[in-house]
Order: C-alpha cells, then structure tokens, then sequence
C-alpha cells in the first residue's frame, strides 16, 4: 500500500497556525513524524482558512523539502495552487486532485505531464456526488479516456471513488469497495486507485475502528495507495497484518517490525 | 509479427556483501569477493543487472575428513592432513578463489580442540592463503559460542564471512562479528519465514542487513532440492518486490549436502547398474550446484575440484550469453 501521510492540512489547527506564523519547525516535525510512522508520500493543503493558499502552499513545500524528499501530494481544488506546488516542488509530485470535469482535465493533465507528476482523479464532477456504482465508474472512465487522449500514463493515475461517511451513505460503501476492484479494469494497463480513508468515519462514533475497518476490507479488494493517518499505529497494523493475509509480504514473527524496517 | 519479449521489472536490490579486506582497507587480502547485488532472478541479464558472478569456496576442515568418500580423498591426497596445505593447495592448483574454512576438530566429539587452538589455525589461514576467509563452527551451540568468538577476533579486519548463526543462538556471534568488522552466515532450515525473524533479530543487535548471507539450507538432488529451490525462489521474489529484511545473498552448502547422498557415495560394486561412483558423485554435487544458481545461490561451498570446474564453466557459460537471456 502506497501511504499518503495526511496530517500537513491546514484544517488542522496546529497547522494552519503554523502557516499563519510560518513556523517551520511544527510542520517539519509533522513531515518527519509521518514518515517515521510509514508514510510514502505526504499530502500537503494549506486548508479552508488560508487566503493566500498559492504563496502557502508554496511556504509548505519549501519547509517540507527542508527535511526530506518524499514525494509531496499537492492538495487544492484550484489548478493555480497547484501550479505554485509544482513550481517550488523538487521533489516527486502528485497533484490531489482533478475531477471527471473537462475544464479541470484540461488543465492539470497538461500540468502533470509538464512537471513529471502522478495524478488523483475523483469520480465527481460538478453535477455532484455519485450516487451508484455505474455513475462512479462512468466518470472514472471519463477521467481515464482524458488522460488518454492526452498522452498520460494510466499507470500514473490514481482514481479515487469518493469515500461517503459511514453515518451519510452506508448503503453506498459496499459499492465503493467494489468499484475499487472494477475501477482497475477500466484499462490496460490499469489505473491505480486510491481513497481519503478519514472520510468514511467523518461525524461517527469509534472513528479509528471504522476506519481501520474499512482500509482493510479496500486492501482486500486490491486497493493501491490511501491517504491516512500514519500516526494511528493501530490503523497502520491492521492494514500491514491485511497486506500478510493477502501474501503481499512474507510472515515472520516481528513482521510489524519488519514492515517498518523496510 | 515480431515477438517482444515479456521483461518484468523490479524495485527491489540483493543487498552487496563484501568478504575479505585489501590491504589499503586494514586486511590482507589480495583479493576481495563480492556476494549478492542482484536486480533480477538468476541470469535474466535483460531484466535487471547482476553484477556479481557467483562465487565457489572450497571446504577446508582443520581435522582430517574421514568420512568422506575415497573419490573426494583422492582428489586432494595427503594435504588433508594438514589445513595449510589443504587450502594451500586449493588456491594454487585449483585457484579457488575463497576457502571456506569448516572448525570440524573443536566439535567436543570430534577432536575437542580448544578454542585458542582454532584461532591460531585461523592467523595461520590467513598468512598461508591471500583469498578472504569464511569461516564455520563445529554446529555445536555451546562450543561455537566459545569458538567462533576467539576466531572473529584472531581475524579482526580481514572482513570474514564467519557462521552460521540460528535462531535460538545467535547473539554471541553477531556481537563478535559486529566487533571485529566481519559479516554473518544465518541459517534457518529450509523455512522462509525464520530466515526473515533471524535476519531481523540480527539486524536489531546494529549489524547492518549488508552484513549478512542468508543460509537457507538445502537439500541435494533427490533429498528435498526442489524444496530448498522453492524457498530461496520466494525468498528472492519478496527481496526483488522490496523486502530489505530478506534482500541478502544466499550461501549453499553444496558439498556437504551432495557427498551425504547414497547415490553419490556408495560404490559400483554394491549398485553395478549405478555406474561408477567417482564420476557419479561428481555429477550428484555439480548437478545440485547448478540448479540452486538457478535458484539464486551467490556462493556456493563445494567439495570435488572436477564438480568445481564444472559448475565454473556452466556460470562462464551463463555470464557469457548475457545478450541473449
């Protein structure tokens, strides 16, 4: 499982004060805590708050590149704070997020064939949320037919279905699992696919249970990479003990350990 | 049509282990050997590159071997009385290139020799042959902890591939090993799983992952080969696919496996239809030889200088088609 650290998020209210004060050492510690806990990659969002998110997230990048060269996902709805990511990134990038819309598609798989970069396509577009499995993989393979036509890999790609909380849409998660499987058939070679695990707890009681829950039943139906948070051991346990049962990795005793080794 | 070859691609790396130190280096070695450093399977160059041939050892004993089987005995004569000219022996008519020296003698029934005596045999190794060392205990736990230590540290520097550490006895000589700059053999029997544990176990006592061979015990032909190769063939696959803790070389231990068959030991006059047994043991240890560097073998500890030649030629032969596999 390719893991998107998810805690560098101005939502946070440690960090949108750190970026309010850049206070460099905060988001650092953050970047380096993430990655000591088996992040692959960070996802860096200056958050709602921010009203200069294009010299923030600027700001972010920066700080983090400070400290290490793990692969940053850029994370705005706005292509032009995207952009400014990509213009201060030396590290490798993905851009979080495009949606099914044309207009969108337009301009960031340009932008990520530009700058070398992997993508996060969501299955919305501005019509709304999915609401089936049919809508999810139709719009899915808007996004696929655009890169495509584009001259961008599928292997580059990660689709996201859109993960609905458990307490708004409990009849659309079991869909969601298996259009993660369907997703990969879209094309050959497939797109990967990737979810915003936290979502499927957002307002629910027992929070971390679900979510682990949830990461392992996706890992079960070949899901590739989760933005999550590193730090909860015993989510990142489960989801290392779910890759032992897939004979994703070889059992040993200390295979936690292990895992964390590599 | 033209048809593409189907090349598969890996992350993952065989970790490099260096065994013997040059001068320049604080040994004094005239040659040092690189194990493992592998991005693909066994000799498919065009998926990834393997820049190290595998490499044979001879098995030295410091006592005089005398259960091997008399086509063995012939082949190296008199110098098996004496380790010196035994290795002396390998390295000038054979041109081995690595002696494995095996402390069989300090086995408390075999001889008993202290561990002092051993250490001493091992500076005089290392004056009498310039290629690096590995070097075994006798297999008997509470012994190999005394005399595994007393020889790491006679050859403090030389950069050693000294073993075999296990499970449930492997802190001493990590410790030792750690202290004097040398690597280590882990054994595990035929079990992927424990070779995995063991090489973590080590690893937590601070010696680095590039400093250990795996030992995955084997079989020879027609005594659980096929299972030995299918547990060095997961072994390498997860070590290719990104598992450092299992990203080491292999050492096989072919000699002792294939001269312990009765098809390579007993004599024509018992199995007439069997053939003679000189050629036949030969081709038992060269034909299990060929198929565990077919299985990922880095290094390979053997016996017979005619089976040795062999196996030499198939790995010239192999490295000499790279364009082609």
């Amino acid at each position: 499982m390719f893991i998107i650290g998810e805690l560098i998020n101005g939502m946070y209210a440690n960090v949108a004060r750190a970026i309010k004060a850049k206070d460099k050492s905060l988001v650092q510690a953050c970047a380096l805590e993430q990655l000591k806990a088996g992040a692959d990659a960070l996802d860096v969002n200056c958050g709602p708050a921010s009203r200069q998110p294009a010299s923030d997230i600027r700001w972010l990048v920066e700080t983090i590149q400070e400290v290490t060269d793990a692969p940053l996902a850029l994370d705005s709805s706005k292509p032009e704070v995207i952009l400014s990511g990509l213009e201060s990134s030396r590290n490798k990038v993905i851009i979080n997020s495009t949606t099914a819309d044309k207009e969108k598609l337009d301009k960031l798989v340009p932008l990520a064939k530009k700058y070398n970069a992997k993508l996060i396509g969501l299955a919305i577009s501005s019509k709304g949320i999915p609401q089936s499995k049919d809508q999810r993989l139709e719009l899915a393979a808007e996004i696929v037919a655009s890169c495509a036509e584009q001259g961008f890999s599928a292997e580059d790609l990660y689709l996201d279905p859109i993960i609905m909380p458990i307490n708004v849409a409990q009849s659309q998660l079991r869909q969601i699992l298996e259009v993660i499987r369907e997703f990969k058939i879209i094309s050959e070679p497939s797109p990967k696919t990737v979810i915003g695990l936290s979502n499927v707890s957002q307002g629910a009681s027992r929070r971390g249970l679900i979510n682990r829950t949830f990461l392992v039943m996706a890992t079960a139906f070949g899901l590739d990479a989760a933005i999550l948070d590193p730090k909860d051991k015993e989510l990142m346990d489960a989801l290392i003990s779910a890759e032992l049962v897939l004979n994703k990795q070889i059992y040993c005793d200390s295979y936690l350990d292990a895992y964390r080794k590599k | 049509m033209k048809n593409e070859a189907i090349l598969e691609k890996w992350s993952g790396k065989v970790a490099t282990v260096t065994i013997g130190a040059l001068k320049q280096e604080g040994g004094s070695r005239r040659s040092v050997i690189k194990a493992g450093g592998e991005e693909a399977l066994p000799f498919l160059f065009r998926e990834g590159s393997i820049a190290n041939k595998p490499v044979i050892a001879f098995e030295v004993w410091d006592i005089y071997p005398s259960d091997w089987p008399s086509c063995l005995l012939g082949a190296y004569g008199d110098a098996l009385k004496d380790p010196l000219r035994w290795a002396k022996k390998c390295t000038e008519e054979y041109g081995a290139q690595l002696i494995c020296l095996k402390l069989q003698g300090a086995h408390p029934d075999l001889g008993n020799k202290k561990p002092e005596d051993s250490a001493s045999l091992v500076k005089e190794m290392l004056k009498t042959v310039d290629v690096p060392l590995v070097i075994l205990g006798c297999g008997d736990d509470a012994k190999d902890n005394a005399l595994l230590p007393a020889c790491s540290e006679a050859a403090k520097g030389e950069r050693c591939l000294i073993g075999d550490a296990l499970q449930d006895n492997y802190k001493t000589l990590a410790a030792a090993v750690l202290a004097d700059g040398h690597s280590i053999i882990a054994e595990s029997p035929i079990d992927v799983n424990i070779a995995k544990q063991l090489n973590i176990l080590i690893s937590d006592m601070n010696l680095p992952l590039e400093r250990i061979v795996i030992n995955p015990t084997i079989g020879a032909l027609g005594y659980g080969l096929e299972y030995a190769y299918s547990i060095m063939e997961r072994a390498r696959l997860a070590a290719l696919a990104g598992d450092k803790t299992l990203a080491m070389p292999f050492i096989c231990f072919v000699g002792q496996e294939s001269w312990r068959a009765k098809e390579a030991r007993v004599s024509m006059a018992e199995f007439p239809a069997w053939g003679q047994e000189g050629p036949r043991g030969i081709g038992w240890e060269a034909v299990t030889a060929a198929a565990l560097l077919q299985a990922g073998a880095d290094l390979l500890v053997m016996r017979h200088p005619e089976a040795i030649g062999k196996i030499r030629n198939y790995i010239e032969r192999l490295f000499g088609r790279q364009g082609c596999l």
